[in-house]
């Protein structure tokens, strides 16, 4: 992608700008390095507290819909099931519409001036602590969608999606406000990376007699793949990792209900919800459970790098 | 758009026609399409933000500056102990992981071999989707336990292992889009590599840049779950770094779970003041870095 | 907010004022160093300790440090709640100066404390079932039956002719129930299964008690607020938070009947009946949770403060005691102003005593 030491084919340096230049791609190479031990570090803390329960439980653990802290015997089958599915719904929702934006405010659809304003708010919305939107969820949102969710059920009861009488909080209100949460994330970063396109591209697809959306569609959205892409993951990491709102509205009960106005429950939520109160083994499921969504986050970037892969091809 | 009458146009010009009257027709709804998009997402801003300008906008007034949060049923009082711990572990964080951040983008994104940066960039997704929880244990473990004591450095660190990964992707992101010319033009100047980077790539990746910490300072600023592990709370002045320190982001924890209506609106109040903060950041940092950019 | 504070006792309205003319004075950064005109500081020099544990008793020691804190001002003292389990941890690593919790300590946790341990009860509380139902204006009378029942899931009507024999005078609507109980660990929702599972062999047998249990049937709701937020918008809910919450939002609560078969609303003077009630064993680890007595309301529980019995630091220690001396004294005033149960004087008598047992390290 980049074009990396380009020194070589210039003038010979002096020995001080060769020192510099080495110990400053040693600095970063350094803390490149440390990142990785940093997570390494936290997975190793988090691997090390679950083991009482990875040997209590083993492979099981993923399988089981029993969260029960009285008999001691613990599953997280509900958990990882709310946490791929809440994360897919917001994705679902938010891709598009933060792809869209992103699109709108870095083609000169609107006048420079207005455009700054709305990136500007847009941006906020990620400023808005995560309690601010569990209670505004709780408050405005779920009334709303309790509507919604009535009217689905009614109509659409037959479909297993939407088979069940909403109770209020559950999946889809969850849903939706990780989708409110991580639209900045993509906005923002999909914006930039299509604003920063050679101005160039543009030209020459209108020039070969594109329209403004073929060139868009065609042109501009796959130069900037890789960005939106980035964008996409660090809004996934987000969802799956997000506790306090996702808590506030999920519901948090541990069975798999397949249909969306069920209430359910997420990895984080659970940690959030039970980890201040947990002792002994209860601590280490809830760890066991942490290191289980390390994995989730593992597979899905493995997922995206292949995406990203099979786009290149092209 | 010339609408054409199939009677009277051959096919191959009606086909024609017909395709860029679809084409101009796609481009329109396209269009209408982006613009309900964000309209979408401007409500839920908007009602959120007046929620909590209806919830807490009454409580703004200079006491939330001065004075500290009251006990329950009590009048009055403000939150300026969380709004300057807020500013303490937020700076401290930003401090840590906005160099280190750009840093390591640098290494990504200008020196590392392929392998190596898909590599640090997997890891770095993966951190982020930690859970702030999972980063609180982390840290309290790590820098708490070591201290014996909550402290705000401990705070600023958890907030800085948040920050990161968002500034390394973002920062990573806007370096390379940077044009390949540009290194070549200033290492042709005679630039060494180090200077083509600070002086030259980073420089033209900066506004981009800039989103990425903003993002990042708005993330950190909310988070509550990796502070009441790390920073702790306290009703009174922080004392120093190595000492138990209010934020904004615990005490509207706090405040929105008790039954005392004085102390529910502060909360409100308190989430209010981390938007905008969080708005004068973004203002202020674009600001100081638009004067930069070529 | 507007605040009567003719309800309050005449020192405690002193501080509130004093407390008052402070802040109007505007921000004064650190409290200065001498303390106010006619009273020995207790410690020389400037004191700050840090406490963390459970959530229940947070406003009340908040508030009772505040107040503390405008006598002796060369004297800070932080809580957090940070939840019973993190604060037992906390107090247990040793980064804490003293903790909370809702369920005192096992002997095996205690074991682990090297400093040893001190449990003493300086406020108790109370659990409540409220409901949502607009069109009953009496408290409801719920059976220890019925309620146990609701909870299991088996009664799911609130027109069940179950609870219709309990309330001849009420016309109970014909609505589902809708339970709602905590999603996060908490000692409210500890004490209330333990008392369940005191009253009833079903309950103990299919759900057990804990601090986070299976739930039978019901949703979830994240803290207090949770659970209230959630009977209040949906109709026909029913759900248990403490007292105080209930109180403050002014919500509905049900008569509940007590082991002699009476049933006795939560009031003030219902809970004191309770707490006299209990016997205090020489640890201070009391649990009752189906107290006798015919006036007793059924599921009060004390809130622990954990002290250690050893201090390095005498200014720490004097500190801590003090504050442990106000909240026993003054302290209890406010309690039931914030919907906490004021202690007997039989138990402050003995938290007095035991607190003779913290030493500064020699």
């Amino acid at each position: 992608m980049t074009v990396r030491n380009p020194s070589s084919v210039t003038r010979p340096r002096s020995d001080t700008e060769r020192i510099l230049d080495q110990s400053f791609l040693w600095l970063t190479r350094l803390l490149a390095y440390a990142i990785a031990a940093v997570l390494l570090a936290i997975a190793f803390q988090v691997l090390v507290q679950s083991l009482p329960a990875i040997q209590r439980f083993g492979v099981g653990f993923i399988f089981s819909q029993d969260w029960d802290p009285v008999k001691e015997s613990y599953g997280a089958l509900p958990m990882i099931y709310g946490t791929l599915v809440s994360a897919l719904i917001a994705l679902l929702l938010a891709v598009p519409i933060g792809v869209g934006i992103a699109v709108f405010l870095s083609e000169n659809f609107l006048p420079l001036q207005v455009r700054t304003v709305l990136v500007f708010l847009v941006e906020l919305l990620a400023a808005i602590p995560s309690v601010v939107y569990g209670l505004w969820g709780i408050f405005v949102l779920i009334p709303i969608l309790r509507g919604f969710g009535v009217w689905l059920f009614e109509n659409f009861g037959w479909f297993p999606l939407f088979s069940t009488q909403p109770s209020g909080p559950g999946m889809l209100p969850a849903g939706v406000i990780l989708t409110i949460m991580i639209l900045p994330i993509i906005t923002a970063i999909s914006r930039d990376s299509l604003a920063s396109l050679p101005p160039e591209l543009r030209q020459a697809s209108i020039g070969l007699g594109a329209t403004r959306w073929e060139t868009i569609i065609r042109v501009l959205i796959p130069a900037a793949f890789s960005g939106i892409v980035g964008a996409v993951m660090l809004a996934l990491g987000r969802a799956m990792g997000e506790t306090m709102a996702v808590t506030m509205l999920i519901g948090n009960a541990n069975t798999v209900n397949v249909s969306l106005l069920a209430p359910g429950n997420t990895i984080a939520s659970l940690l959030a919800n039970q980890f201040a109160e947990a002792s002994g083994l209860q601590v280490a499921a809830l760890m066991y459970a942490g290191l289980i969504l390390f994995v989730l986050t593992f597979i899905v970037n493995i997922f995206a790098e292949l995406v990203i892969l099979k786009v290149k091809k092209f | 758009m010339a609408l054409t009458s199939p009677e009277i146009s051959p096919p191959v010009i009606d086909s024609l026609e017909r395709k860029n009257s679809f084409r101009s027709l796609f481009d329109i709804v396209m269009t209408v399409v982006v613009a309900v998009f964000l309209a979408i997402a401007l409500v839920p801003l908007i009602a959120v933000i007046a929620y909590v300008i209806i919830q807490g906008g009454s409580r703004i007034s200079l006491d939330l500056f001065t004075q500290l949060p009251p006990p329950p049923m009590v009048d009055g009082g403000g939150f300026a102990n969380a709004i300057v711990g807020t500013l303490i572990m937020v700076g401290l964080a930003a401090l840590i992981s906005v160099p280190i951040g750009i840093l390591i983008a640098i290494y990504l994104s200008e020196f590392s071999p392929p392998s190596v940066a898909r590599a640090i960039r997997f890891a770095t997704n993966v951190l982020n989707g930690v859970p702030s929880i999972i980063v609180g244990v982390f840290a309290y473990g790590l820098i708490v336990l070591t201290f014996k004591t909550f402290s705000a450095l401990a705070g600023g660190i958890a907030l800085s292992v948040l920050m990161l990964p968002i500034v390394i992707r973002t920062s990573d992101e806007a370096l390379q889009i940077v044009p390949p010319d540009v290194r070549w033009a200033s290492v042709g100047l005679g630039a060494s590599d180090y200077q083509t980077v600070l002086r030259v790539v980073v420089p033209a990746a900066l506004p981009a840049i800039v989103t990425g910490v903003t993002l990042a300072v708005a993330r950190a600023s909310g988070e509550t779950a990796p502070l009441i592990f790390t920073a702790l709370f306290t009703q009174f002045w922080p004392q120093g770094l190595l000492e138990p320190t209010p934020s904004l982001a615990v005490l509207v924890y706090n405040f929105a779970g008790v039954p005392f209506k004085n102390q529910q609106e502060l909360a409100w109040a308190a989430s209010l003041l981390l938007v905008l903060l969080v708005l004068i950041t973004s203002v202020i940092a674009r600001f100081a870095t638009r004067r930069k950019i070529y | 907010m507007n605040l009567t504070l003719s309800g309050l006792a005449t020192p405690l309205a002193v501080a509130t004022l004093t407390f008052g003319l402070v802040s109007c004075g505007g921000g004064s950064p650190t409290p200065t160093a001498d303390a106010p005109p006619g009273t020995a500081p207790i410690v020389e020099g400037k004191v700050s300790l840090t406490g963390a544990g459970a959530s229940f008793p947070a406003p009340l020691y908040q508030r009772w440090f505040s107040d503390f804190n405008k006598k002796n001002p060369n004297v800070t003292i932080s809580y957090q709640s940070v939840g019973s389990g993190a604060g037992v941890e906390q107090f247990t690593k040793g980064t804490v100066d003293f903790g909370a919790s809702d369920v005192a300590m096992k002997d095996d946790e205690i074991a682990k404390v090297e400093r040893g341990v001190l449990m003493l009860p300086m406020t108790a509380g109370a659990i409540v079932l409220t409901y949502n139902l607009p069109e009953v204006k009496t408290p409801i009378k719920l059976s220890r039956q019925t309620y146990t029942d609701i909870f299991l899931g088996k009664i799911t009507q609130w027109n069940d002719p179950k609870i219709a024999a309990d309330n001849q005078d009420l016309t109970l609507p014909d609505k589902k129930i809708q339970v709602v109980h905590r999603s996060d660990g908490s000692g409210t929702t500890g004490i209330f299964t333990k008392h369940l599972s005191a009253i009833s062999p079903e309950w103990k047998q299919k759900v057990g008690d804990g601090k986070t249990v299976s739930w039978p049937t019901g949703v979830g709701g994240k803290g207090n607020e949770g659970v209230t937020a959630q009977v209040q918008q949906l109709d026909g809910a029913i759900g248990y938070v403490e007292f105080g919450y209930a109180s403050q939002n002014g919500l509905q609560m049900a008569a509940l009947q007590n082991k002699e078969g009476t049933f006795v609303e939560p009031t003030a003077d219902s809970f004191k009946a309770t707490l006299s009630a209990i016997e205090l064993p020489a640890n201070m680890r009391a649990f009752e949770s189906d107290p006798a007595g015919k006036d007793s309301y059924p599921i009060v529980s004390y809130t622990w403060l954990l002290a250690y019995k050893q201090y390095d630091d005498p200014n720490k220690l004097k500190a801590l005691q003090a504050a442990i001396d106000y909240g026993l004294t003054e302290g209890q005033q406010v309690s039931a102003e914030l919907g906490y149960v004021p202690l007997p004087e039989s138990v402050v008598a003995k938290v007095e005593a035991a607190k003779a047992e913290m030493v500064a390290k020699k």
